[in-house]
């Protein structure tokens, strides 16, 4: 097990440097000048050149490089153009809000697709599973704002039932400590805060995690029929076991495996998918705030957040692997 | 036990094949949900291609006097903050929306093809470096790589088409290449092996065309996505920025402010992207079943 975590690890390291030098050359060799990005259209050829001076951008490209991902390995992601505030710092503030957002739609897709993919495998082409598939059609062609949108008309607008926009109620003045809205509250004792915080999740949680839920819903149904009309299932069912025994340790353990893989492949499209979402709610994540800084031709925070975003996105799929090697021995011996 | 015995005497009674495609063909037809996105699908091509034949209007230009105009039967889906006719508006954004999201899947389609076709065809050292390149790529998630490519390259549509289009190479070219590595031992490459078939004819000729299945149910289901995709960057203002063309996402964005007071602004466009993606969805998935019946149950 260990040699294969070891493996896993030496083999990031590739992605990370072809990633890191993509990056870069994106940033300094698109068209389009950081200096004039600052400056305005109508600045001087000599304040060019000092910006150019300070930001480095006048030294050879490969020591620029050089400079980068050693200023990375130190944990310097460079700073903000538009205000020079360092965008690790912003990333990490903004950073736990897109966490909840992520892992309540996580709970939403997971928690509703398992169940309703099993549902489905256990009545094939019956209604019920006419009425998941319709759904999880939907879940996959319904783009996240006009999901967004239409929750947001109709709970918010129309019914009054849940907030539209922001984390938390600011009347409500709740100090941030871990800046993860619905901790902090707990951390309060305030219960009025934590019910508020969890109201702001449900809309954007469930916008966000549609497109999931319908991937995990679909995977989870083929998967459990795949394993149904195993041999070993009949095998086990003709010993005279008992259904709930036959689903939970002969049908489920081996459906397991598909929905694993996907659940961490769907990660990275929840990072993605929450730039889309964080714009709908005005949620102060770390997608808003990446939307905000391409809108300012912020280069480094641009640069600079894809790379992080994509650090979790391989870190989340290792520890996905390594739960899927767990789960299967076969994998390890591989 | 019936089951296993009917699949058994299937091929029997079934007529002889009369090639994967013509079969692929006929079963898709006769599949009801792919009828429907056939129909979906079909019903914005037409939208798209009649559209000054469907609709009087011009789509960039409106009377500031009819702004903000509900449905009625002078405007079917009412009017724009500009007095624009949003029907005329849905119908030239289904071409637009229609030729983005189908040339950044040739677009994804070539590139990947290029590069799966290199690495699973040459392998070795080509195939490692490569994929390492492709693992780089699927390390971004998709929009986010293309909101970056938009961002660097500038708004506009040629831009859109090549975002969206890299965005989805490396998933194209990872599925080919896994097509082609498991169809390096089949039997009759090594048979044309055997008889001296150069490595390049070997590919173009004999393991392309039967690695290429897979990648058209993708193609396919990419459709879907790609129109999502594109509606998505116009909503988040990376769109093609050009106030002559309408595009679905930017309609949106443009009218998610009126959405207590006008709400069919964002219901229209809403409604045909998600059509237009159901249809290419349920198409996809036809396709994928007409193309490997196991997967019908």
């Amino acid at each position: 097990m260990l040699k294969y975590i070891v493996r896993r690890l030496i083999g990031a390291i590739p992605v990370l440097i072809g990633l890191s030098i993509i990056l870069f050359l994106f940033v300094r060799l698109l068209p389009g000048d950081p200096a004039i990005a600052i400056l305005g259209q109508h600045a001087t050829p000599a304040l060019i050149l000092q910006v150019h001076q300070s930001l480095g951008l006048d030294l050879p490209i490969w020591v620029q490089y050089i400079d980068y991902v050693g200023g990375l390995l130190h944990g310097d992601f460079g700073a903000s153009f538009i205000n020079g505030r360092p965008v690790l710092e912003d990333f990490l503030l903004r950073f736990p809000a897109t966490i909840e957002l992520t892992v309540a739609a996580l709970i939403f897709a997971v928690g509703l697709g398992i169940p309703l993919g099993r549902l489905a495998a256990r009545h094939p082409n019956g209604w019920i599973d006419g009425i998941v598939t319709v759904i999880s059609l939907f879940g996959i062609s319904v783009p996240i704002f006009v999901l967004g949108y239409t929750m947001v008309f109709i709970f918010a607008v129309q019914l009054h039932w849940l907030p539209a926009t922001s984390q938390i109620d600011a009347r409500l003045q709740l100090p941030l400590v871990t800046n993860f809205v619905v901790i902090d509250a707990i951390l309060a004792g305030r219960p009025d805060a934590l019910v508020d915080a969890l109201k702001h999740l449900v809309l954007p949680a469930i916008a966000l995690g549609s497109i999931p839920f319908a991937i995990i819903t679909r995977i989870t149904r083929a998967s459990v029929l795949d394993v149904t009309n195993e041999d070993y299932v009949r095998t086990a069912r003709a010993k005279g076991l008992t259904e709930k025994r036959v689903d939970s340790r002969h049908i489920m353990r081996n459906a397991w495996l598909p929905v694993t893989t996907i659940i961490g492949l769907e990660v990275g499209g929840l990072l993605g998918g929450a730039v889309i979402t964080e714009t709908v709610f005005s949620w102060n994540g770390v997608g808003s705030w990446v939307v905000d800084a391409i809108q300012n031709h912020d280069y480094f925070v641009v640069q600079s957040s894809i790379l992080i975003f994509a650090l979790i996105f391989l870190v989340v799929n290792l520890v996905v692997d390594i739960g899927y090697a767990f789960l299967n021995p076969r994998i390890r011996y591989a | 036990m019936t089951v296993g015995a009917a699949s058994i005497s299937r091929p029997v009674r079934e007529r002889a094949s009369r090639g994967l495609w013509r079969d692929a063909g006929r079963r898709l037809l006769r599949n009801g949900p792919a009828i429907v996105g056939l129909v979906c699908i079909l019903i914005f091509v037409v939208g798209a291609l009649l559209a000054p034949v469907l609709s009087s209007y011009d789509p960039s230009v409106g009377k500031l006097v009819d702004r903000m105009k509900p449905p009625s039967p002078a405007h079917l889906m009412g009017t724009d903050l500009l007095g624009r006719d949003e029907f005329a508006r849905v119908l030239y954004g289904a071409r637009l929306s229609l030729q983005l999201g189908t040339i950044s899947v040739v677009f994804g389609l070539f590139f990947g093809i290029v590069i799966g076709a290199a690495a699973g065809g040459l392998g070795g050292k080509v195939d490692a470096l490569l994929m390492r390149i492709v693992d780089v790529l699927l390390a971004i998630p998709g929009i986010l790589l293309a909101i970056g490519i938009v961002a660097w390259l500038g708004r506009g549509q040629i831009q859109i088409m090549l975002a969206v289009g890299v965005s989805y190479t490396p998933i194209f070219a990872r599925l080919l290449r896994g097509s082609l590595l498991a169809l390096r031992e089949a039997d009759f490459v090594l048979a044309g092996r055997s008889i001296g078939a150069s490595r390049l004819r070997l590919l173009v000729r004999h393991m392309l065309p039967n690695a290429l299945t897979p990648l058209i149910v993708q193609a396919t289901l990419a459709l879907a996505t790609a129109i999502i995709d594109v509606a998505g960057l116009g909503f988040l203002g990376l769109g093609p920025g050009d106030p002559r063309v309408a595009e679905w996402g930017e309609m949106l964005t443009d009218s998610a402010r009126f959405l207590q007071s006008a709400p069919y602004l964002i219901f229209f466009p809403a409604a045909a992207i998600v059509i237009s993606a159901i249809g290419f969805n349920l198409v996809g998935d036809g396709l994928r079943e007409a193309l490997d019946p196991r997967l019908r149950r």
